[in-house]
Order: structure tokens, then C-alpha cells, then sequence
């Protein structure tokens, strides 16, 4: 059945499903829990709510893209989930379970990892020490009240994680001698040494030279092979289309559509994220592209309408 | 003419290339052991200048003398990496050195106690420029330089600007001693050299530290608590510190409570000297050392060659100024 009505705007929430097919209407429950939820987060600093009742959820080995402009709330959702802010209401789940991030060490140590915007590297130290920053393997000398970094498993262990991203780098080589990419290849291999089940990648291309979106789709390909998911913190549609399995769009910290790549234009999700809504949207026939990555046997298109519960405060914390 | 050779010449061959590799790894040479190579030829212009510098005195006197600044080196060599400045060692220097000299001749047969109050002393005035840099959030060159003069104002009022002199005999043991042939402050310093090269080159600690100093928003991100590191570095810095005031007053066998006065700038020369930079996370003790023996080794030459103390402070100045060039260069 196709819903070609436009829904009322009165409606308090409603979920407007773009579908031909009965059967493709409902969300098929997955067969296993979602790797991480998110359900009904709030965030306030002070006046300013940075996200009001936000849920998302990432299946095992998914790219999810997170899509928003500025001061959406898609950073402080997820430092929540790395453990960075608690949220106040709202809870996290992780394999089905209720869990809490107190720290971002709790995150990191369930697997949760963020790979910054900068990157998060010390120029003056070489790959190996960057990879292992903050968490150096030791070893004991003169029994366990001398320890020492075990420079020798570090290397090893670089060399094995770059290996595995398909990324060559000397673990020798001081940081500041590489590239755009090869800089994110070390956070990337940073998220990977720690057995990530999960990696975060805040705009993953805003620090390359060149925007090199091929080579972000065969890092993300090369992680789904590896069974880890990736969420993207992204501005940048044409990465979410190239990478992403499913996306959210996120505006004045709601979420405002859940969709997965192919059901949806990139003219229609701009349209979503700079007017919270697709019920004033105009086709000017660009069409939806081609999908880059068919995944699944259920494609669903969800624009949840928060327009009935309009922001109070512009948060201004992104 | 001209703009035909120009473009020929960007084209780049394999012969080219060959020169870029070498001019690399000359650079590179240059970069990693410059400072040795001006060491070594100072030291064989110095021997053939100067008839007694080659002397086994002249050179125990040499590295006795230089022990002093080099413990106080050391600290700051963790300090500097963190991309920070002490400028309180030596209001330090005075301040431990003068509790050492006022104790010491009352602790009797407790030795240990007077050293254990200077060094305490020390830790006390690292203390208070850490939590100055760490919780009031002032830049460490302000912090330092408030510490710096809280310090030497608390040895001013404790002798009321008197000189104690006088030691007991354990206590000259420590500045004038000998363990075979090797002078009691050279020992203390290399020891403490020793362990200062191992903490901040095997262990994770040291690596946190280089973290800090070069980057360190990244630092704070990967869960290191940059605060404590840097709390921990000004505490070394105070504690070496006073090590070296000690060594100082027992070396003296007395104290004055001008003691130090000046001894941050040479210390932090020494320093930059041996490679490490104000910018912070580049650095080694190795260097350190190295720069702490240059400067030694030059103002001993300078004396003994009959140099113009006029002279001295300009030509330790023109080392400053090459050091700092060849560390810039190295780092393009």
C-alpha cells in the first residue's frame, strides 16, 4: 500500500512510511538484539536542551550515519554513549542489556570506540605509541613494582591492526610524517587494537586534504567484513549515501528520520535537516540514487514529525 | 634562456631523487647528533688550546661542577617536554639548601633527616606550582615565577639574610666526597640521571609525558589524566631541585640565601642546549646531560684560557642561539 497522502501536521508524533509493499511497512524485528541502543535520551546544559528524547539504534557489523547540521545534538548523543556526558534521562543498551557508561573508559571498555575529528594524535610520538596511547602494554622487570612498556608487543600489535585495515604504515614512523589518511588509519587502528565492537567516527573526512570518500567506503567496508559496526557523525551527505547502511537525521536535538540509503533522496534529507520536516518538500525530480550498498531484504523510510513539539531552546552544543 | 633551465630543472630524475634521500638522512645525521658533533669538537679545540684541560682534575672538577646544574636539568627536562617552565628552581636551590644548613648541625647522628627536609622543601614548592598550573589554570611561566619568588622570599626571612655556614662532617661528605675516584655529586647526578632516562623512556608514565607536551587535547581524549602528569612533572622539577641545592650547600659547606639566584636561566639553556623543545614533547635526559657537560665544559675552557668573564655569558648566549637553530631545523 502506498501512502501518497501527506500526513496532518496535528498529528503530536507519527511515522509516515514511503512504501509500496504491506509486508515492507513494518520494521522486521531483527533476529538479534541491536549491538547498541539509545532510547529516549535527554541532555541539558543548563537553558539549553541538547537532546530531547532521542533513540537510535545500530545493528552488529551496520554503518550507521548520523546526519544533522550544526548544533543538532548528533556530537553530545554521542558522547553519551562514549561515556563523556551521563545522560539525564533516557537509557543505553547494549546487546539487549541495560548498561551505563560512567566514564569513557567504561565505553571503551565494552567496546565502544570514538575516532575524533582531529584524529586525537600526538604528532611528536611515533604510530605505535598512538595506537596504544593511554593504554600502553607493560611488563614486569625486577618482579611487578618495575614495569615497563612492552615496546615490542606494540609494535606487533600495530603492525597486525594496520594489517588488517589493509593500510601499510612503519610503526616506527613519528605521526607527523603522515598523511591525511594515513592519520586516520592510525585512529581507526587506535579503535581496532582494543578489539572495538563498535567504532565512532566524528566527520571522518574533515581533516583530509582531499575528501577522500573511496577511501573512507573501503575502510567502512573493510570494518563491516570485520563484524564492527561504525556510526558517522557527518554534515556531509554524499558520505552518508557513499557509506552508510541506515542513517538517522538529526535537528535541535531530535531525531526528525530514520532511513535506510536508497529510499531517500539526498535533496529530500537536506530538505529534512534544515526544515525538520519533508511535508512541505517539492520533488525537483532528482530522485532517489542508486544504492551504493544494498543491505538486508526490508527497506524502510520513517520522518518522525517533531514539528508539533517545536524546540524551546536551540541547543547549542552539537 | 634562464626560464628553459628553470623547467627543465623541475623536472625531477632519478639522479635527483638519489640527492633528496641523502640530503635526508644528512639532515636527519645532522639533527640527531649536531649537538654531539659541537661537543666533540669543543672538546678537541679545548685540549689543543688549553694545555690543562685534558687534566683528570680539570675534568672531575668539570663534571662536578656541572652536576649541580644538571640535577636541576633534569626535572626541568620533564617540566619543558610537558611544554611548561620552572622558574622557581632556583629560589628552590637556596631555599632547600638553606634547610639542609640550618639542620644539619643539630641532627646529630640522624644524617638523613636535614636531607629529607630539603627535599621536602623542594617537594613543597613544586607543589604549589603544580596545583598553580593545574587547578588555578595559570600559564606555567607566571605560576613559576610567583613560586619563584614566594621561595626566595621564605629563605630571606627564615636567615633574615644571614649566611649559615658549617656543616657536619656527612654532610661535606656529600658536596667534596669521593667513591674511588669519582666525586659524591657526579655519582648523585648520574644516578639520578639514570633513573630519570628510564622513567621518561620505558615506562608509561614518560610516554604520557611526551603525550601532554605534544598534543595535549589528544591526550585528554585517549583518557590520560594530563593533569596529574603535569602535576607530577612540577613535583620532579621540585625535588631535583632541591637535590641540587643540597648538593650545593654541602659542596659549599654552607649556605647563603642567595643561593641559585639565576640558575633557572642557565639551567633551561642547558636544556634547550641538549635538544628539548619550549614547545613542548621533544626532548631526552641524554640530551640534557649532554647539554648540561657543553656549557660546563665551555665556561671551564673560557676560564682556562684566560676569557674575560665579560665574555662568558655572550658566548653561553651564541650556544643558545645555535642549539635552538639547529632543534628548529631538525624539526622541518
Amino acid at each position: 500500500m502506498l501512502i501518497d497522502q501527506p500526513p496532518p501536521k496535528v498529528f503530536h508524533r507519527f511515522i509516515y512510511m514511503a512504501l509500496s509493499n504491506e509486508d515492507e511497512m513494518t520494521d522486521v524485528p531483527p533476529a538479534t538484539p541491536p549491538l547498541v541502543a539509545l532510547n529516549d535520551i535527554h541532555k541539558t546544559f543548563g537553558a539549553v536542551s541538547a537532546l530531547r528524547g532521542v533513540s537510535i539504534d545500530v545493528q552488529p557489523g551496520e554503518t550507521f550515519a548520523l546526519l544533522g547540521d550544526n548544533a543538532a545534538g548528533k556530537s553530545t548523543l554521542m558522547k553519551v554513549l562514549t561515556g563523556v556526558y551521563q545522560p539525564d534521562q533516557g537509557s543505553i543498551e547494549l546487546d539487549g542489556k541495560t548498561t551505563e557508561f560512567p566514564t569513557p573508559s567504561a565505553s571503551r571498555d565494552q567496546g565502544v570506540e570514538m575516532v575524533y575529528q582531529d584524529f586525537a594524535l600526538a604528532d611528536n610520538l611515533d604510530v605505535r605509541s598512538n595506537i596504544f596511547l593511554g593504554r600502553e602494554p607493560q611488563k614486569n622487570v625486577l618482579g611487578p613494582l618495575l614495569r615497563i612498556i612492552d615496546r615490542k608487543k606494540m609494535e606487533l600489535e600495530t603492525k597486525r591492526v594496520l594489517e588488517r585495515l589493509d593500510i601499510p604504515i612503519n610503526p616506527r614512523l613519528k605521526v607527523k610524517r603522515l598523511s591525511g589518511g594515513q592519520r586516520q588509519a592510525v585512529a581507526i587502528g587506535r579503535a581496532l587494537a582494543f578489539d572495538a565492537r563498535l567504532i565512532i567516527m566524528d566527520e571522518p573526512t574533515a581533516n583530509l586534504s582531499v575528501a577522500k570518500v573511496d577511501k573512507l567506503i573501503e575502510v567502512t567496508q573493510r570494518l563491516k567484513d570485520l563484524g564492527i559496526a561504525v556510526i558517522i557523525i557527518t554534515h556531509r551527505l554524499d558520505e552518508a549515501f557513499a557509506v552508510a547502511d541506515r542513517f538517522a537525521v538529526m535537528r535541535q536535538g531530535q531525531v526528525v528520520g530514520r532511513f535506510r540509503v536508497g529510499d531517500v533522496s539526498e535533496a529530500q534529507v537536506a530538505h529534512l535537516i534544515s526544515h525538520g520536516t519533508l511535508d512541505d518538500y517539492i520533488d525537483d525530480g532528482a530522485g532517489i540514487p542508486e544504492k551504493r550498498r544494498k543491505i538486508g531484504s526490508t527497506s524502510s523510510m520513517e520522518v518522525v514529525d517533531v514539528m508539533a513539539t517545536p524546540a524551546t531552546t536551540n541547543g547549542s552544543h552539537s | 634562456m634562464s626560464l628553459t633551465m628553470e623547467r627543465v630543472k623541475t623536472k625531477l630524475g632519478p639522479a635527483d631523487l638519489k640527492e633528496g634521500m641523502t640530503a635526508t638522512k644528512v639532515k636527519r645525521f645532522i639533527g640527531d647528533y649536531g649537538i654531539i658533533i659541537l661537543f666533540v669538537v669543543i672538546l678537541v679545540f679545548l685540549a689543543a688550546v688549553a694545555p690543562n684541560f685534558l687534566t683528570l682534575n680539570n675534568i672531575v672538577n668539570v663534571v662536578r661542577q656541572s652536576s649541580i646544574i644538571g640535577l636541576i636539568a633534569l626535572g626541568m627536562t620533564f617540566i619543558m617536554i610537558t611544554a611548561g617552565i620552572d622558574l622557581s628552581v632556583g629560589s628552590i636551590v637556596g631555599l632547600a639548601g638553606m634547610t639542609f644548613a640550618l639542620l644539619a648541625p643539630a641532627s646529630g647522628g640522624a644524617f638523613w633527616l636535614p636531607l629529607v627536609a630539603g627535599l621536602a622543601v623542594g617537594l613543597l614548592v613544586g607543589f604549589l606550582s603544580a596545583a598553580l598550573v593545574v587547578w588555578g589554570a595559570i600559564l606555567p611561566f607566571l605560576a613559576t615565577l610567583a613560586t619563584m619568588a614566594i621561595a626566595r622570599t621564605a629563605v630571606l626571612v627564615m636567615t633574615d639574610g644571614q649566611v649559615v655556614s658549617g656543616l657536619s662532617g656527612p654532610a661535606e661528605w656529600l658536596g667534596s666526597g669521593f667513591i674511588g675516584p669519582v666525586p659524591v655529586p657526579v655519582i648523585i647526578f648520574l644516578i639520578a640521571a639514570i633513573i630519570c632516562e628510564f622513567v621518561l623512556s620505558r615506562t608509561k608514565f614518560g610516554s604520557h609525558v611526551y603525550a601532554v607536551g605534544g598534543n595535549e587535547e589528544s591526550a585528554k581524549k585517549v583518557g590520560i589524566s594530563t593533569g596529574r602528569v603535569l602535576f607530577t612533572v612540577y613535583l620532579i622539577g621540585g625535588v631535583t631541585a632541591a637535590l641540587g641545592g643540597l648538593v650545593l650547600t654541602a659542596r659549599l659547606d654552607g649556605a647563603a640565601p642567595v643561593a641559585g639566584t639565576g640558575y633557572e636561566l642557565q639551567v633551561i639553556a642547558a636544556v634547550v642546549i641538549g635538544g628539548t623543545s619550549l614547545f613542548g614533547g621533544v626532548g631526552t635526559i641524554r640530551g640534557t646531560v649532554i647539554g648540561v657537560l657543553l656549557l660546563g665544559v665551555v665556561m671551564n675552557g673560557m676560564n682556562l684560557m684566560g676569557v674575560s668573564s665579560y665574555f662568558q655569558q655572550g658566548v653561553q648566549g651564541i650556544i643558545l642561539v645555535l642549539a635552538v637553530l639547529l632543534n628548529r631545523w631538525k624539526s622541518d
